[in-house]
């Protein structure tokens, strides 16, 4: 704040308060010439006012507002750019970037002069810390079976995960189940955590120029007939001519990134588990348009050792209890 | 039994309905004077933040659709800086951001979660399942539908105005920008122009 606006302050607060106190003294005594307990010489449907004084209960209570304020602007940076003998901030308001906030927050915890919200943030890292931090150091295989680890992991996940997952993390349409132990990145311990910190971005590109509307028919065919549906045989015969071209990210038997090792994302089509659908109409939707499944990065919002305990608890929704 | 003493101060300003309104204006102006004025002048509450950029003529009509149906009546968009608020919705919100946002959509209920940072928390295709039927993905949801917006399409005749007129509030538009907001915004539904909006929210501060 430049002095200006800061002296601006000052004076308009000091000056605001000294009115009020003020007109609080003035109407302490008694000069409208009428005798306390009077008349003050108007009635209306047989109710007059009287003189009373202020009552004292709240006259009293207005002079410790004013004790208090006293006080409030001495200790709290009220008056201007007066910070106050507490030196009390509630954050970091004037940050530009992330890293001017991270700055700010190390500058005020050298000096002393703490700010509001990261002496919260310190307070809950001495109290949840250590307990966050036992079980990072502790393999995701173990927590798996950790009854504790498996509670917390449960609340993170019906937190930051349900809305898309379910609370049951079974999924939804373009969502993907995490119970089924079918994988479209890697179902191992060290795969859901990349997943889980670093995000994902699947890309299944649309078909409809490239096979125009009998490509696409023949195409569905085939790919249903992957998983044993009854499909019309000559089409899906055409349709495997040209599998192909979707053989980069699905295989050439249609078992998926993961079966591959390949980091696409693309699923097996062979096991009648269907992300977006397994009818004709959705087959035939997804070959034509293309699909963007879109699984954000949890690392920054999050932090290392929450995810961990996510992943503790995805990965035991798919192994036998 | 009337009292017209010419001394009672009191009875000047109770039967003087023009003065009280004077002095009633300039009991309360001190509270603006204070807080909002200075606000406007500081460096601290004009400067945007180092990542901010003005919104794309798709966002801004998203921005427009979002005002419309009222999201902000349910929806805040202010984190402020307390522990469970950070720790759940991300860093607290800075003035920085706000600068280009006009009027700001801050709000002040929550009905539903603060949006300030909902920006690529969720996938797009999350987001349009969630708006046609909040309940297809959060099933204890008491949010209502918005399917029209996934039939209503945009014809971008007024969104270069839109553009011109945030410009002239100091957003820092292109010639460019405003020649290419027709045909930036022209065949798009709503539905993707409130979503383009909502995945920029909060991502500016980097």
């Amino acid at each position: 704040m430049t002095s200006f606006w800061s002296i601006w302050v000052i004076v308009l607060t000091l000056a605001c308060l000294a009115l009020i106190f003020g007109l609080l003294l003035w109407n302490l005594k008694n000069y409208t010439g009428v005798e306390e307990g009077e008349s003050c010489g108007h009635e209306f449907d047989g109710i007059e006012e009287l003189n009373n004084p202020l009552p004292k209960w709240w006259t009293y209570m207005f002079f410790a507002t004013f004790i208090w304020s006293v006080y409030y602007l001495a200790a709290y940076p009220g008056l201007g750019n007066f910070a106050g003998f507490l030196n009390w901030t509630s954050s970091n308001q004037g940050v530009t970037s992330l890293e001017e906030s991270k700055q700010a927050t190390e500058e005020a915890k050298a000096n002393g002069h703490w700010v509001q919200l990261d002496k919260e943030f310190e307070a809950a890292d001495e109290r949840f810390g250590p307990i966050f931090k036992a079980f990072a150091e502790q393999d995701i295989e173990t927590l798996a079976k950790d009854q504790k680890a498996l509670e917390i992991g449960q609340r993170l996940f019906a937190q930051n995960c349900a809305q898309c997952h379910g609370s049951d993390a079974r999924g939804a349409m373009g969502f993907p189940n995490l119970a089924d132990n079918d994988w479209l990145y890697g179902g191992t311990p060290d795969k859901i955590k990349e997943t889980l910190l670093q995000g994902r971005v699947a890309a299944m590109p649309g078909w409809q120029d490239a096979l125009g509307d009998q490509g696409i028919k023949e195409m569905t065919a085939y790919v249903l007939s992957l998983s044993g549906r009854k499909v019309n045989q000559k089409d899906a015969d055409a349709g495997k001519a040209k599998f192909a071209m979707c053989a980069a990210c699905h295989g050439m038997d249609g078992k998926g990134s993961v079966a591959h090792n390949l980091p696409f994302g693309a699923p097996d089509l062979t096991d009648n588990i269907w992300l977006y659908g397994g009818s004709q109409r959705a087959v035939e939707e997804t070959l034509r348009h293309g699909r963007a499944g879109v699984m954000p990065a949890w690392k920054d919002i999050l932090g290392e050792d929450k995810v961990h305990l996510l992943t503790a608890y995805v990965y035991s929704l798919s192994q036998e209890k | 039994m009337s009292n017209n003493n010419s001394t009672n101060k009191h009875e000047i300003v109770e039967k003087n309905v023009g003065l009280m309104a004077i002095l009633t204006v300039f009991a309360i102006s001190f509270g603006a004077l204070v807080e909002i004025t200075p606000l406007m002048f500081q460096k601290d509450t004009t400067q945007p933040v180092d990542g901010l950029r003005p919104l794309t003529a798709l966002e801004m009509e998203g921005r427009d659709i979002y005002v419309r149906e009222g999201c902000y009546n349910c929806h805040s968009q202010m984190i402020r800086p307390f522990r469970d608020e950070v720790e759940r919705y991300g860093h607290y919100s800075v003035a920085g951001e706000s600068v280009w946002d006009h009027p700001f959509q801050w709000g002040s209920k929550r009905t539903g979660p603060d949006l300030a940072r909902v920006g690529q928390r969720y996938s797009d295709d999350w987001h349009f399942a969630h708006l046609m039927d909040p309940r297809s993905v959060v099933p204890e949801s008491n949010m209502p539908g918005y399917p029209w917006l996934n039939e209503n399409v945009l014809d971008g005749q007024l969104t270069a105005k839109k553009l011109e007129v945030f410009r002239n509030f100091g957003v820092p538009y292109t010639d460019e920008d405003i020649q290419g907001a027709e045909a930036a915004v022209k065949g798009k539904t709503e539905m993707e122009a409130l979503i383009a909006y909502l995945q920029q929210l909060g991502t500016h501060l980097k």
